[in-house]
């Protein structure tokens, strides 16, 4: 009994054994959903390599791998906030003259007000925005070295076609590093020799990382695809050389040298490329503005596939409230939240040459313009200029508030205003045409200027209430024929966003040039000339530029587009008292804010994650 | 009649040694608390074998007695006494109850063990000691009942879930929910498709008791999940008694007790003339709409439960139905529910062998309402009718845009419709069942082998359907409504094997029990969401299946010393499939001690202790739920068509390359806990108070990677460090027993503390902390943080100043660190959601037939955050200029204020985090119990009672009982009446 018990024993105690070896194997799960691959797999499919590279670009566009919205590729704030685009343009904006926002989320008006913290939760979500791309480039180019696609028997045209993607890849990298140079000087460095892992980045220092995206991108400009003949989004060598260009143009802020020949040098590189302005400013911010001329990189967007609550999505969202129609701008749905101040308003009551442009127009008629402007005949009526075609009169005035009317020969022996009544102008700077035959008019503003001024005061008196400040309709989810976008329900939008596009590169070889960087002031002027002249766009003309002249045409030119932060910084008016803006520093006539605001600082989540960090001074 | 049973009983125990008794000692026994007469005590001349018995009212003569014997009273249920006879010829004996209790076998990990013997803090509640009413899910039955063990229910809606906590968490981001045993099955604790709560597919007719195992002790045998405390739910079985059948149904009616201030539509007119723009008042409508009134409703249940149970010595079984369907106070809302049960169990071989199979199955239908419902019928203009007079958009009044499509952003929803036009059901069952076979050597009986296999197997699917005509939905272009599905299956195996070795050595006034074992769980769950059926083209299907694996080695020695001395101590090793293969396995040992000093003879002839025992304890337990299921391993997750991007013509599906965490462990939590049972005055009160001391490190935190070390910027890792605290208290006082009066009053008390001591690499001082709480109100906004040296969840706010009224000035808050100006960096630490104190009292009176019960339960020290004031009482957000064409109503605070905005500091002010202490009324209910009035045995009971009876509270919202601290859109807990039926036969 006992011998036989023992046996049974022995036996059990060997199934068990064999059993649980099994069992314990179970232990070891991996992912059975086809959608969550082994990164040892992943590679496996050739087509692999090209829809991580998507990634990379979609990084610049949509917030995670669900659009709109779920499974976000950072946390720690509201997955929409998070998206790239969004919160650059935020920091980029919203900190300047240019833009305000309405909306009681998190500490979103420290950013207008000058009054930020390292626990800004925007300046952190931007912070990490950028560092994730940084990791998903260098996770890119670490899969994608030599060695690991000759392990696999890469060759032949996808080969070649990988070099591409990595010289893409590394292009995205420098544009994120560019950025967080640029926003926040000293940043955690990290590339495709640093795997993944908890362990702590060192921090470079503004001048280093300047050097590392110069030398990147003096390496990658030879070996990218010649200017516009990659697929449209994906980056080409004009792509390069204009954030070459940025990168120079700001060198002096960055590094403490200037570096304007480059500047000029690399501006050439991408005008000698052949970029058309588009014939149509609006064009380049619609729904279908994948066919505007003139840009060198754009993040795109689609209403159906390229879905986030960032981007243009919010932009346009964002831009419409109060009196505006929805429906005008492609949209179902509007959130109120951005508009603009009097000063950005007003840079648009200058920036011609009056006399050169009414000049430029033809020989002076014997039509005028009487009213409120010459106190009614007090002094001459302002003089309308003949076109080119006949009783069609045409001049640019800056006119005050007021009532006008025009008249022949400064004298009421006739006159014509509506219907014989006066016409009703607000201030600002005009080109008015007047058909004395038909008796039509028009008194136009700068195409580029576009308020939605109806049920809007010009000036705030409560940043939190819509119809205090003008409103802005850049931005349309319609195309050219007025059609809405793709995505039926009016929420999501097919416009893309042109980070980079020709005028701003005008612009920075003007600037350059005035600056000393060695380029022809004559062809500046030129250039300059070419914004105010688009087809049947135009608004006058130039004869001379200062730099007080380009930081207002860049604000006229490139309002909303992200530039206005780093361009205010460069010219030394972002902090501050040289330069005040309604409730810069939150008072409502604008305040002084301290010089250290000039970069963003570290934020608190990432001090305290990482010893190696220091903080920016005066933080 | 039981003391009937328990006279013949005693009788014939007796009836052999009643032949010798000869000569004359008289007198009467009684019980000690309430003096009643105890018949058929025995009474018996120690050393011999003679004696006597006490007649039907206490008497009792015993004959033939020398003055030099001892006399000892004996009776089943009372403490044995023994008296000298010396020259007495009466003698009067009163008997003190034994505490019952202490004998009661406990389930604990992998065993029993009993109250007496236990060295862990354990508290075990019958059925019959829980709370009564219409209750549909059992954790409603445990609320209040148990120091230590706080349940907070998600609101008032059909079998809504709860918040379980019990010793107030150890985790911050991995799970705090407590592990469920049901009959031996660790049963899966997350959400199932279709089920907004999956305790709520346990009947709670079926259960037959709780056991929550608190310390270390008790808890570290289920290792891995323990650290958030067990409760292990036994379900009632066949007792191998006749045949008997129970029946059980009640009838209850819901009411909502009061709604949310918001204005009354003549309050409203009054405001916006007052404060709106031209536009504004011209918005103002003629109808007088109580939105609130619109969308709730009295709302009815019925409950129907029909058991079996019967058997013999070797067979026995239970099989019960039940059927509930009850509905909501919110329109639409309903739950129906099946449940099934079946038990057996059976003894062979000389009962060596014992076999007990379990199933319980259940099947639920849901149709949920659109509890966004709720905050529209807040906002909505009041001075709008419900119905528009046309049929568009269903004829529901509604906002719509100049174009005559409805608003889809800034304008609230017609509630009526949010209801009425949207159609979300879910069919759903589970089945969880276990089959154990526990073998007695033959050849070894002190040797026990136990094998239980059990299985929880639930599976859901659901579809909302928004209606074409609705406009809540975001294709409203197109005019059509959505219609999305889920599906799900969860499969959860798990087996368990375990020997056990127990002896008496009695050579050596000890026993020992020696039990080692193996377990094996595997959880698999697939599943698909798909969105827009309606629309075709925008149809998208997401599936997924995660398969979890856990495996653990366990085993415990139980050492006794003169039945006085108690040592305790269990080991378990864990491994599990969410790490990697390094940091797999980790170890949870245990030990505790406990003295039975009650047992030592210098306590015996105490008049006041009548039971004392202390414990003491020390052991590691652990946590490795954090959701994700491969979150150690390097992968690739595929984007969905909608996050494609753009490559020249094509957009192109991307692949990201997921954050992984190779080091990732267990997250370890150390328990000190010492603890007193004891019991006063002949057990006139009996208790227990229990101190704790908790320490968790490697904490399983979401936490901010250092940039640039990982995929993303923050995820899983092990830092962290908390701490816990607290003391609980349980009484249970009989002050009333007499034969027709008996009062039975249960108390218990808790106090509890927890704070975060590390949280992140490198703890700055001005580190602000992790931001939760998120609200309603400015998308981004944190009311809450969890910080260093604070309480998890401690609200972070400006502090807001008053004018000489008292009266908020807008804008206007304490620059607390005299910058000059008000910043991020004036804010402030101000309280937490979590209660201080919190106390349940029990009391239980019985008068002849009847019985009347009521609980009570009180958190003191608990803050709210009043968001349905913080959003809805500013002019801006009524009168949002950003959205002229449209009005909307908001609450009576803005009478008090006049807030006009004031941003996002406004939301932040700590004028809306206010005190919720309470005292709450959860349950009076009252029997009468008719008794056999149908013959043979049967019992007709009938109860009426009232749940959510009354609420003490100084906070201003609807209910003062709010989860996560955060009081928005609350489903209302509604009152309910009852009236129930039970009868056995």
């Amino acid at each position: 009994m006992k011998k036989y018990s023992f046996k049974i024993i022995l036996l059990g105690t060997l199934v068990t054994l064999f059993t649980l070896t099994s069992c314990l194997k179970d232990l070891d799960q991996v992912p059975q959903d086809k959608d969550i691959v082994l990164a040892d797999e992943l590679f496996n499919d050739p087509a692999a390599y090209k829809q991580v590279l998507a990634k990379l670009y979609a990084g610049l566009a949509i917030s995670g791998q669900q659009g709109p919205a779920g499974m976000p590729d950072i946390t720690g704030i509201d997955e929409g906030f998070s998206q790239y685009l969004r919160q650059y343009w935020l920091a980029q904006e919203v900190t300047t003259d240019e833009a305000v926002i309405g909306w009681a989320d998190g500490s979103l008006p420290d950013y207008h007000e000058h009054d930020w913290t390292p626990s800004n939760e925007f300046i952190a979500a931007l912070y990490n925005r950028i560092i994730y791309q940084i990791t998903s480039c260098n996770a890119f180019l670490r899969e994608t070295t030599e060695a690991k696609l000759s392990g696999r028997g890469v060759t032949g045209q996808l080969l070649s076609d990988i070099q591409d993607y990595r010289n893409e890849a590394r292009f995205l990298r420098a544009l994120s590093y560019s950025h967080a140079l640029d926003l926040y000087g000293k940043f955690p460095f990290v590339t495709e020799a640093d795997e993944v892992g908890f362990f702590f980045p060192q921090q470079k220092t503004r001048a280093e990382l300047f050097s590392f995206v110069e030398s990147e991108l003096l390496d990658i400009e030879g070996k990218l695809v010649a200017p516009k003949s990659n697929e449209y989004a994906r980056a080409d060598q004009a792509a390069a050389w204009t954030l070459l260009a940025k990168l120079y143009l700001n060198a002096e802020v960055y590094t403490g040298t200037a570096n304007f020949s480059d500047c000029v040098t690399y501006s050439e590189k991408v005008i000698n490329a052949g970029y058309d302005l588009d014939n149509n400013y609006e064009n380049l911010f619609l729904a279908d503005n994948y066919g505007a001329d003139g840009v060198i990189f754009p993040i795109a967007f689609d209403g159906l596939k390229t879905q986030s609550y960032g981007g243009t999505t919010f932009l346009i969202h964002a831009q419409v409230g109060g009196s505006m129609n929805a429906a005008d701008f492609g949209i179902t749905g509007a959130w109120g939240g951005n508009r603009t101040t009097s000063a950005f308003v007003n840079t648009f009551n200058s920036g011609i040459d009056v006399d050169a442009s009414n000049s430029a127009i033809g020989a002076p008629s014997n039509w005028g313009i009487v009213g409120a402007v010459n106190g009614w005949g007090g002094t001459p009526d302002l003089v309308l200029f003949q076109t080119g075609t006949a009783n069609v009169y045409q001049a640019y005035y800056n006119l005050p508030d007021g009532d006008i009317k025009f008249r022949p020969d400064n004298s009421w022996g006739s006159d014509f205003g509506d219907n014989g009544s006066n016409i009703s102008v607000s201030a600002g700077l005009y080109k008015v045409t007047v058909n004395v035959s038909s008796q039509e008019y028009s008194i136009k503003k700068d195409p580029r200027a576009m308020f939605h001024t109806d049920g809007q005061t010009l000036e705030i008196e409560s940043v939190g209430t819509f119809t205090d400040g003008y409103a802005i309709t850049k931005f349309k989810n319609v195309d050219q024929a007025g059609n809405a976008g793709s995505d039926t329900g009016g929420t999501f939008t097919d416009t893309d966003f042109p980070l980079f596009r020709i005028a701003d590169v005008y612009l920075m070889y003007a600037e350059a040039t005035l600056r000393g960087g060695g380029g022809s002031e004559a062809t500046a002027v030129s250039y300059m000339n070419l914004l105010k002249n688009r087809g049947t766009n135009n608004f006058g003309t130039v004869t001379s530029i200062d730099l007080d002249y380009i930081l207002n045409e860049r604000a006229r030119e490139l309002y909303w587009e992200g530039h206005r932060r780093t361009d205010l910084i460069r010219f030394g008016k972002f902090t501050g008292g040289d330069y005040v803006w309604p409730w810069k520093g939150g008072t409502p006539e604008g305040t002084a804010t301290p010089s250290y605001l000039d970069v963003f600082p570290i934020p608190s989540s990432d001090m305290n994650a990482n010893p190696n960090l220091s903080q920016n001074t005066g933080y | 009649m039981k003391n009937f049973k328990i006279f013949l009983f005693n009788v014939l125990l007796l009836f052999p040694v009643l032949m010798f008794a000869q000569q004359t000692v008289k007198g009467t026994v009684t019980e000690a608390t309430g003096n009643t007469a105890l018949p058929g005590v025995g009474i018996m001349i120690k050393g011999t074998i003679k004696g006597s018995a006490t007649d039907f009212d206490g008497n009792y003569t015993i004959e033939n007695v020398k003055p030099g014997d001892v006399l000892v009273f004996t009776y089943m249920g009372f403490n044995t006494k023994e008296v000298s006879v010396g020259n007495n010829t009466t003698i009067n004996v009163a008997l003190t109850e034994n505490a019952q209790a202490l004998d009661e076998v406990v389930i604990v990990g992998y065993g029993t063990t009993s109250v007496k013997d236990a060295t862990g803090s354990i508290t075990s509640v019958k059925a019959e000691d829980l709370n009564k009413g219409a209750i549909v899910s059992p954790e409603q039955m445990l609320t209040g009942k148990v120091a230590g063990v706080v349940i907070t229910s998600d609101g008032g809606a059909p079998g809504s879930g709860a918040t379980i906590r019990i010793r107030g968490g150890a985790s911050l981001t991995a799970s705090n929910n407590p592990l469920f045993i049901i009959d031996g099955v660790p049963v899966d604790g997350n959400g199932i498709s279709g089920i907004s709560n999956p305790l709520s597919t346990i009947n709670p007719n079926d259960i037959e008791s709780y056991t929550i195992l608190k310390d270390a002790s008790a808890t570290a045998i289920y290792g891995s999940r323990a650290s958030n405390g067990v409760i292990i739910i036994t379900t009632k079985k066949g007792n191998g008694g006749g045949f008997q059948a129970t029946y059980s149904a009640n009838f209850s009616v819901n009411q909502n007790l009061q709604t949310v201030d918001a204005m009354s539509a003549d309050q409203f007119r009054d405001y916006v003339n007052a404060n709106g723009l031209a536009t504004d008042i011209a918005l103002l409508g003629n109808a007088n709409t109580d939105w609130q009134d619109q969308i709730f409703e009295l709302a009815y249940g019925t409950d129907h439960n029909l058991s079996l149970k019967g058997g013999s010595e070797k067979l026995n079984y239970r099989g019960s139905i039940g059927y509930t369907n009850q509905s909501g106070t919110l329109l639409t809302s309903k739950l129906e529910r099946a449940t099934y049960s079946l038990s057996i169990g059976s003894k062979l071989f000389d009962d060596h062998l014992k076999i007990d199979f379990n199933t319980k199955v259940s099947l639920l239908n849901n149709r949920f309402a659109d509890q966004g419902a709720v905050g529209n019928a807040i906002s909505f203009d009041p001075t709008k009718p419900v119905y528009s007079g046309n049929s568009n958009f269903g004829g529901y009044y509604e906002w719509l845009g100049t174009d005559g499509n409805p608003l889809t952003v800034g304008a609230p929803k017609n509630p009526l419709a949010l209801l009425k036009q949207r159609e979300n059901i879910s069919n759903a069952s589970r089945a969880i069942g276990n089959i154990q076979f526990d073998y007695k050597m033959h050849f070894l009986p002190e040797l026990r082998a136990n094998l239980n296999l059990g299985f929880d197997k639930s599976s859901g699917s659901g579809e909302n359907s928004i209606f074409n005509s609705a406009t809540s939905n975001t294709i409203e272009l197109s005019k059509l409504g959505s219609i999305s599905q889920y599906e799900q299956v969860k499969e959860n195996l798990v087996s368990d094997f375990y020997l056990d070795y127990a002896k008496d050595l009695e050579s050596i006034n000890s026993s020992i029990d020696v039990m080692a074992g193996y377990s094996y769980q595997n959880f698999k769950e697939n599943g698909s969401n798909t969105d827009n059926i309606q629309d075709r083209t925008l149809t998208e299907t997401f599936d997924y299946i995660n398969q979890l694996n856990l495996q653990s080695f366990f085993g415990r020695v139980k050492y006794s010393y003169a039945d006085k001395y108690l040592l305790t101590l269990t080991y378990r090793r864990d491994g599990s499939s969410r790490f990697s293969k390094a940091n797999r396995w980790a170890n949870f040992p245990s030990a505790a001690f406990a003295w039975k000093i009650y047992e030592e003879s210098f306590m015996q002839n105490s008049e006041t202790i009548s039971n004392l025992k202390l414990r003491l304890s020390w052991g590691i337990t652990g946590q490795q739920d954090v959701g994700g299921f491969y979150p150690a391993i390097p992968t690739y997750l595929g984007s969905t068509s909608t996050a494609a991007y753009q490559f020249g013509g094509a957009f192109i599906n991307t692949f990201r390359a997921e954050p992984f965490n190779t080091t990732l462990k267990w997250e370890e939590t150390e328990t000190y806990n010492a603890g007193v049972d004891f019991g006063l005055f002949d057990d006139f009160v009996t208790g227990s108070v229990d101190a704790y001391f908790r320490k968790t490190k490697d904490l399983l935190n979401f936490i901010p990677f250092p940039g640039g070390s990982s995929l993303s910027n923050a995820g899983l890792a092990n830092i962290g460090k908390m701490e816990n605290k607290g003391v609980e208290l349980m009484l249970n006082v009989k002050p009333i027993r007499t034969e027709d009066l008996n009062l039975n009053v249960g108390l218990n008390f808790t106090y509890a503390d927890t704070k975060i001591t590390q949280l992140t690499t490198n703890d700055g001082a001005d580190y602000e902390g992790v931001p939760v709480g998120g609200f309603s109100g400015g998308t981004g906004n944190y009311i809450q943080r969890h910080s260093v040296g604070f309480t998890p969840n401690s609200f972070f706010v400006y502090e807001q100043v008053y004018d000489t009224n008292g009266k908020p000035l807008e804008g206007v808050y304490v620059d607390r660190n005299n910058d000059g100006q008000i910043s991020n960096a004036d804010k402030y630490r101000f309280e937490k959601p979590s209660a201080d104190f919190t106390m349940g009292l029990t009391t239980d009176l019985n008068y002849k037939k009847w019985n009347l019960n009521m609980a009570w339960r009180a958190n003191i020290g608990n803050y709210v955050y009043n968001n349905v004031d913080s959003n809805l009482a500013f002019r801006d957000q009524l009168l949002n200029s950003a959205f002229p064409t449209v009005i909307g109503n908001g609450v009576e605070n803005i009478l008090e204020t006049s807030f006009i905005n004031g941003g996002a500091a406004r939301y932040l002010s700590d004028y809306y985090v206010q005190e919720a202490s309470f005292v709450k009324l959860d349950n009076v209910s009252v029997g009468y119990n008719f008794g056999d009035i149908f013959g043979n045995e049967s019992n007709l009971s009938l109860s009426g009672s009232v749940q959510n009876v009354l609420t003490i509270t100084d906070y201003v919202g609807l209910d003062p009982e709010v989860g996560n601290g955060i009081d928005y859109n609350i489903y209302p807990r509604p009152r309910t009446y009852m009236l129930g039926v039970n009868l056995n036969f």
